[in-house]
């Protein structure tokens, strides 16, 4: 006798994804073994998501570590070109996005629509800065000698990111962009409860031009990840966006930074609007200023 | 072949030492209501003054004012108008030149050379460039405002500072917080509190309004009271990164804004291709300018082993040229330690360095009976585990270490948790561009060292802080994003 499994006799059965982690440019599940259940606005099920570890925040770390080296030394131009093709990649997948983030935040369609366009768009622009940066936020400085005395801006280094809460995708574009443009490499950890546009994103990195490691994403929850990436010792800087409206957690997180004196930008009272135009502040946060001098004579 | 100098003394006539002096709140001079200590001349232990201490009521007092001076009038008077206060405090600084070199050299034991050269004139020169941004602000951070909107100041900055380059340090907080309209409390070094309450003076000389800037003597406990003080909006240090991280934790969890300017133990790189005199001089002045109380001092000497025995041999040479002794005599090259602590500190790091397997070496040299002194001192044969490489020392100390690549050069250069400065010595361009954006440090001198300029971005990767002083970057630390 043959087993035959049961068919709906109308439609396939469809092939569900599963949401791992990307570190290093590739999609381990969970060090830990564990996942948890994300849902949809209503409570329905939507995914199990791996959760995140302290080991797995140590990996991404490392894998961030890894990828700096080559993607601080990338020219500008080519980083600009990286970025807009992730861009590209964006756009081909528009519709999954919009599912995704209208599920994830309980937004109509037409919402999630505009929101997602304007994630890309998001990306687009930021993509532009990445060879004009240094000629707006740098300088050739007149100093009172034969000296030629030039600054110029150079990435922090490793910069973990607590990606926001709400904005599943428009948010999270929105912090990591500014951060990775310039020549960071980031360790993210995505909206604990609306991490799929997050893994999705993650795949089309992986498809674009994007080394791996540039851009690592933990999912789960911020009591998991978040202590272990503020007092890691080879993290520069953090972005404590994610941690706002939970005041106590955000300053623990801030407290632990200092212990390698971590560049800090603090969490915000509550989520800010990603519709408003960014300007250069995010960007800037997560720069280093280099002066160089040498003498000018014959 | 020696050569015996005749004394040449500067005269301290020049001066007017009171024998104590009180805070600096609104305005007036005033005692503090904590224990009065001494500000004692490191050369000759002498007791040039007494000074007040202020207590955390004392600090609340001075951040009042600055509060009502913030509100009431500086923030609100047109940046042209704020401009001329600072040209005139420049103009006063170059006047009374020679009055604060000379204060300067005896409260904190550098050479006169030094503090009438280079720490006076900067001085002017930071509140000379500073008060022209007043009027300007507006094109002060491109991309921050909307288009043609000034940006607005913090609010009242607390400022503290260490006693390596009292004054400078002073104008290095001061010009921008004020030209940018915020008020100041600043908190000298208790070893050297003289200049900043002449500065004091010269406020008054200019009629700045009282309460703009206010000067609160004390160690530590006042420093605290201050960085700690919840009507205190920006907070901005000089120092260790000890008390810097301390200052992190205390800010955390809220909405004030730090600059740190912490320690450093920078290399200075010798390529076997580079001008070897003038290297020897870059060495030199980068280690021994100011007794090596520079954060960014070249205290790591990565040369290049095929040079090694050449360099040293000249090194060793140029050293025993230097002249130790009186401050305020013209021909001195290295002056007094600091402090009897911090002369505690080099003696200890200095011991371990031997301890450590590491070769010592001075020149023959004779120092003062009395007062707080180190002669020049380098270590060879070490390595980068040993502590002298790795930490601090803050005195004339240099350890040399060598390299046979540039690549092995740049990874001892950032092997450190620091990430103030670095210095590269070599004939080839490529090779001085590819090093310079490989060090991972806030300012690299190539082909120099030690040079500073108000119009030039100063400040530290990693461990040592975050911000940046001088130029228009330096104003930004002052300037509501």
């Amino acid at each position: 006798m043959v087993w035959r499994p049961t068919l709906p006799s109308d439609s396939r059965l469809d092939v569900r994804k599963t949401y791992k982690l990307y570190v290093g440019g590739t999609f381990p599940r969970s060090e830990s073994g564990r996942s948890y259940v994300v849902h949809d606005s209503r409570g329905r099920f939507l995914a199990n998501a791996a959760a995140a570890s302290r080991k797995d925040a140590r990996d991404a770390v490392q894998a961030a570590r890894k990828a700096f080296g080559g993607w601080s030394g990338a020219t500008a131009y080519n980083r600009g070109q990286v970025l807009y093709r992730v861009a590209e990649v964006m756009e081909g997948r528009h519709d999954q996005f919009v599912e995704e983030v209208a599920a994830s935040e309980g937004i109509t369609r037409p919402r999630a629509q505009r929101s997602v366009s304007a994630a890309i768009d998001r990306l687009v622009w930021y993509a532009g800065w990445a060879d004009k940066l240094a000629q707006v936020v740098g300088a050739t400085n007149p100093v009172a000698g034969p000296y030629f005395d030039f600054s110029v801006p150079e990435p922090t280094g490793v910069v973990a990111v607590l990606a926001p809460q709400k904005s599943s995708l428009l948010g999270l574009v929105s912090v990591v962009a500014p951060v990775v443009v310039s020549g960071n490499t980031a360790v993210v950890a995505s909206s604990r409860d609306r991490p799929l546009p997050a893994i999705t994103l993650c795949e089309v990195l992986a498809t674009s031009d994007v080394p791996g490691g540039v851009v690592n994403m933990l999912t789960g929850s911020l009591a998991d990840t978040a202590p272990t990436l503020a007092s890691h010792m080879d993290v520069n800087a953090i972005d404590l966006t994610g941690a706002a409206g939970d005041d106590e957690h955000a300053t623990a997180l801030e407290v632990a930074a200092v212990d390698n004196l971590k560049r800090v930008l603090r969490a915000p009272a509550s989520e800010p609007d990603w519709t408003q135009s960014p300007g250069l502040d995010r960007m800037r946060r997560f720069l280093e200023m280099k002066t160089v001098w040498h003498p000018i004579g014959v | 072949m020696s050569f015996e100098y005749a004394p040449a003394p500067e005269s301290r006539a020049v001066v007017d030492l009171k024998s104590s002096y009180g805070l600096f709140v609104d305005g007036e001079f005033v005692d503090g209501n904590g224990h009065a200590f001494k500000s004692v001349s490191p050369a000759t232990e002498e007791v040039l003054a007494e000074i007040s201490e202020a207590t955390e009521d004392d600090v609340d007092k001075a951040v009042a004012a600055a509060r009502r001076a913030y509100t009431r009038t500086w923030s609100t008077m047109p940046g042209a108008e704020r401009a001329k206060y600072l040209y005139r405090i420049a103009r006063i600084i170059q006047e009374r030149s020679r009055e604060l070199a000379v204060l300067e050299s005896l409260d904190n034991g550098k050479p006169i050379r030094e503090s009438r050269d280079v720490d006076i004139p900067l001085v002017a020169a930071y509140f000379f460039y500073y008060a022209g941004w007043a009027d300007k602000l507006e094109y002060a951070m491109p991309g921050s405002a909307p288009r043609g909107s000034v940006p607005l100041p913090l609010g009242v900055a607390g400022q503290v500072i260490p006693w390596n380059f009292p004054l400078l340090m002073l104008s290095w907080k001061i010009a921008p917080a004020l030209a940018a309209g915020n008020t100041v409390v600043l908190k000298p070094a208790e070893t050297t509190s003289l200049t900043a309450l002449l500065f004091a003076e010269i406020c008054q000389q200019a009629d700045l309004p009282p309460g703009v800037v206010n000067i609160v003597t004390g160690a530590g406990e006042t420093g605290r009271a201050l960085v700690g003080h919840p009507d205190v909006d920006k907070v901005a240090f000089t120092g260790s990164t000890e008390v810097g991280k301390a200052i992190g934790r205390t800010v955390a969890g809220t909405r004030k804004s730090v600059t740190l300017e912490l320690g450093g133990k920078a290399a200075n790189i010798v390529f076997d291709d580079a001008p070897i005199d003038q290297a020897v001089e870059g060495i030199v002045n980068g280690i021994f300018f100011n007794q090596g109380h520079v954060c960014c001092a070249g205290s790591r000497l990565l040369v290049q082993e095929s040079v090694y025995d050449d360099v040293l041999a000249r090194l060793k040479r140029r050293m025993a040229s230097l002249r130790v002794g009186d401050p305020l005599d013209k021909n001195t090259d290295v002056g007094a330690i600091n402090s009897s602590e911090q002369l505690s500190r080099i003696r200890d790091l200095s011991q371990v360095g031997e301890a450590e397997g590491a070769e010592r070496w001075s020149p023959p040299c004779e120092l003062p009976d009395r007062g707080f002194w180190f002669a020049p001192t380098i270590f060879t044969g070490v390595t980068q585990a040993h502590r002298i490489a790795r930490e601090e020392i803050f005195g004339p100390v240099l350890s040399i270490l060598t390299f046979r690549t540039p690549a092995e050069a740049v990874e001892k250069a950032n092997n450190t948790p620091y990430g103030l400065s670095a210095g590269v010595w070599t004939d080839k361009g490529s090779r001085i561009l590819w090093m310079a954006s490989q060090l991972r440090a806030g300012v690299v001198w190539a082909n120099t060292f030690n040079r500073f300029d108000p119009t030039s971005p100063f400040g530290g990767y990693k461990e040592s802080g975050y911000g940046r002083e001088g130029g228009r970057h330096g104003l930004e630390a002052y300037l509501a994003k």
